[in-house]
């Protein structure tokens, strides 16, 4: 039990969590956008498989892992194709529509799979980090956050850029309209059809590239179902969130954290179900709901302004 | 003018023939579902034929297994049992305008639940009111499980998508710790509870392997299609889900109501899994977990929440499910191309109603 809690313990407990949030967090930032803008996008779960899928091919057979994420990004971005054509622009049921596309890429990416890869599991070399000076220096904090892949800093990064983009762009403001009331954003002379669009292809890219993530740097291979409910996740961040990126950030760290417990768990033998620790974030989360769920409701009340800064 | 007179001229026009009318939509409606299921096939029989299989032999397979053969009918009419069930609870809970996706939660507690009483009731009663017992505290459990998110949504407007989603992994793995630690058989290696005896489980009907919970199943989504169609609290329920604010202004008790439809829909849920369980399995094996909501999620917004149709499309499923698996084993494939094909049915058939739809309204136009 002493070796449990040791500074080598603690910073690869912690470096495991960042790595777990990533895709939660590229999932939960690519819903959070579809939201805003109205489309209620469930099929995130196939976008990230399609996105760890065609991100590993794209790194195994190039040898690199950026263009990997850029298949990655693309493969996503394909299914949100068919999901903004079929749910945006004639306006087919989103859940009717999302939960296809979840079913038809599991099957789909797991077929391929088979016939690919299913008899060698070839396997990524592991991503070189990119260290960053002085900071990587610190015990336990530095090997733990800076030391990672570069899309790691990137894909944080990205959350000040996405609360950049909702607060003080034109775009960011159009999607919002898009979602409270699009018929003002129409009456404005800005077409929804395209605004919605621009967040659905969003979100897909993003969703691949979290699920390429996942594969090639998570995992280091393409196993079918990968993902694991990881969309499904990002679906309850972003809801959670209430519209603002950081908080995406928060809750990806926290089942992060969780899921990075489970498997060290695993490592050191101790004897309980992991579904217990699974549970772990789902039960606090809900804690906080039944707490704070009269609290928690007035943002949604506070989005008024961005409605009136639309029109 | 010709605006005028042309919606009188055509009702006169369907007084005269509404029966030949009638006949008639009732076919364009079978058609509409046919063409499009023959279409997927179509679609991914491509998918077949580029990974380099025989679509033909494939659905061949498929309707052997899945329709045509005496045992593979009967192990699709038993699927169709749980099925039926998970569909008669979102029924109620999505035309009372609540998003309840956690039906696998549900059913899975519900399952586990059944799976640990059903045994020991079978100890100290007589094997039919043990069942019976055995389905009714799984229900009582699938319905405190979704309390949370009912009482959240009635009184605090927490969105119940959110609510449910979260439920359902919690419940996946909390069921999964009940089958581990607490209702774990000790005589063996395998987590699992124990096994209900062959002869304890519901009856087979006739001398068929068909079991009886296919019956119930249909009970209970006729039951809930007439009362969401026939009744007062169905209207109610309906109203709610319309326009939550104008029920209130109606004098509706909209938490109640809510509470009322959550507790319905997740013990259908739970009824399921009980049902899925005594009926078939016997026991539950740790990390089970079929996902059978995800399926009959779309299937039954494809059947417009309506109850006979709804029994239409869960049938498809079965079939294509159970004829799936047998064609994916002889042709060895894996079984996920059966995933492949549901989604392109899916959203075939959504399509279909799309254009459909829009081919009405130019006709009226």
């Amino acid at each position: 039990m002493t070796g449990l809690f040791s500074e080598v313990f603690l910073s690869a407990l912690l470096f495991g969590a960042v790595t777990a949030a990533i895709p939660l967090l590229l999932a939960g930032l690519g819903e959070q956008m579809s939201e805003k803008a109205g489309v209620l996008n469930i099929g995130i779960e196939g976008m990230m498989l399609a996105g760890a899928y065609l991100g590993f091919v794209g790194a195994f057979y190039s040898g690199s892992l950026w263009l990997g994420f850029l298949t990655g990004a693309a493969g996503g971005m394909a299914v949100a194709l068919v999901m903004a054509l079929l749910c945006v622009r004639i306006g087919l049921n989103q859940i009717v529509i999302g939960i296809a596309l979840t079913l038809g890429l599991e099957g789909l990416t797991a077929l391929l799979h088979h016939f690919q890869f299913s008899r060698s599991y070839p396997r990524l070399p592991a991503p070189n980090p990119t260290v960053i000076p002085t900071l990587a220096d610190i015990p336990v904090i530095g090997p733990a956050f800076f030391k990672h892949h570069l899309i790691v800093y990137l894909a944080v990064a990205l959350v000040v850029a996405m609360g950049y983009l909702y607060r003080r762009t034109q775009l960011g403001l159009n999607l919002q309209a898009a979602g409270d009331k699009p018929a003002a954003l129409d009456v404005a002379g800005i077409d929804v059809i395209r605004t919605r669009t621009i967040a659905v292809l969003s979100t897909g890219a993003l969703a691949g590239l979290g699920g390429a993530y996942l594969a090639n740097v998570g995992a280091g291979l393409f196993i079918p179902f990968i993902t694991n409910g990881a969309g499904f996740l990002g679906i309850v961040l972003a809801m959670l969130a209430r519209g603002r990126p950081v908080w995406v950030l928060f809750g990806a760290l926290l089942f992060g954290v969780c899921l990075s417990l489970t498997t060290a768990m695993q490592v050191a033998g101790i004897n309980i179900p992991t579904d217990v620790i699974q549970m772990l974030p789902f039960l606090a989360v809900m804690m906080m709901l039944v707490l704070f769920g009269r609290r928690a409701s007035l943002p949604a009340a506070l989005g008024i302004p961005y409605e009136r800064g639309a029109r | 003018m010709s605006i005028d007179t042309a919606p009188t001229a055509s009702a006169t026009a369907l007084d005269a023939s509404s029966g030949v009318a009638a006949r008639r939509d009732i076919l364009r409606r079978v058609l509409m579902t046919i063409g499009p299921i023959l279409a997927a096939l179509v679609i991914a029989g491509c998918i077949l034929l580029a990974v380099g299989v025989d679509p033909l032999a494939y659905y061949g397979y498929v309707l052997e297994k899945g329709l045509f053969s005496p045992l593979g009918i009967q192990q699709t009419l038993t699927r169709m049992a749980p099925l039926l069930f998970l569909a008669a609870g979102l029924i109620v809970a999505f035309r009372a305008g609540m998003w309840n996706l956690g039906g696998d939660g549900q059913f899975l507690l519900g399952a586990v639940t059944a799976a640990a009483s059903a045994p020991f009731f079978v100890g100290i009663m007589p094997a039919w009111l043990a069942l019976f017992c055995a389905f009714v505290v799984a229900t009582l459990v699938a319905m405190i499980w979704s309390l949370v998110p009912a009482l959240l949504r009635a009184y605090q407007g927490v969105n119940e998508i959110i609510t449910t989603l979260m439920m359902t992994f919690l419940g996946t793995s909390l069921a999964n710790v009940l089958v581990k630690l607490v209702f774990r058989d000790p005589g063996t290696t395998v987590p699992q509870t124990r096994t209900l005896p062959v002869e304890d489980r519901l009856p087979r009907l006739f001398d068929t392997t068909i079991t009886s919970g296919l019956l119930f199943g249909l009970a209970a989504i006729v039951i809930v299609h007439l009362v969401m169609t026939r009744t007062a609290f169905g209207l109610k329920l309906r109203i709610v889900g319309a326009n939550p604010r104008a029920a209130v202004h109606a004098g509706l008790g909209v938490p109640g109501l809510t509470i009322g439809v959550f507790a319905i829909s997740a013990g259908l849920a739970g009824l399921a899994g009980a049902v899925d369980i005594i009926g078939v399995q016997g026991n539950v094996r740790a990390d089970w977990n079929p996902a059978y909501g995800l399926a009959v999620i779309p299937a039954v917004f494809l059947a417009r929440m309506n109850g006979f149709a709804a029994i239409g499309f869960v049938f498809l499923l079965s079939v294509l499910s159970i004829g799936g698996e047998s064609a994916a084993r002889r042709l060895g494939v894996p079984n996920h191309f059966t995933l492949v094909l549901v989604s392109i049915v899916l959203i075939v058939l959504a399509l279909a109603e799309y254009v459909d739809h829009r081919y009405n309204q130019s006709r009226k136009a």
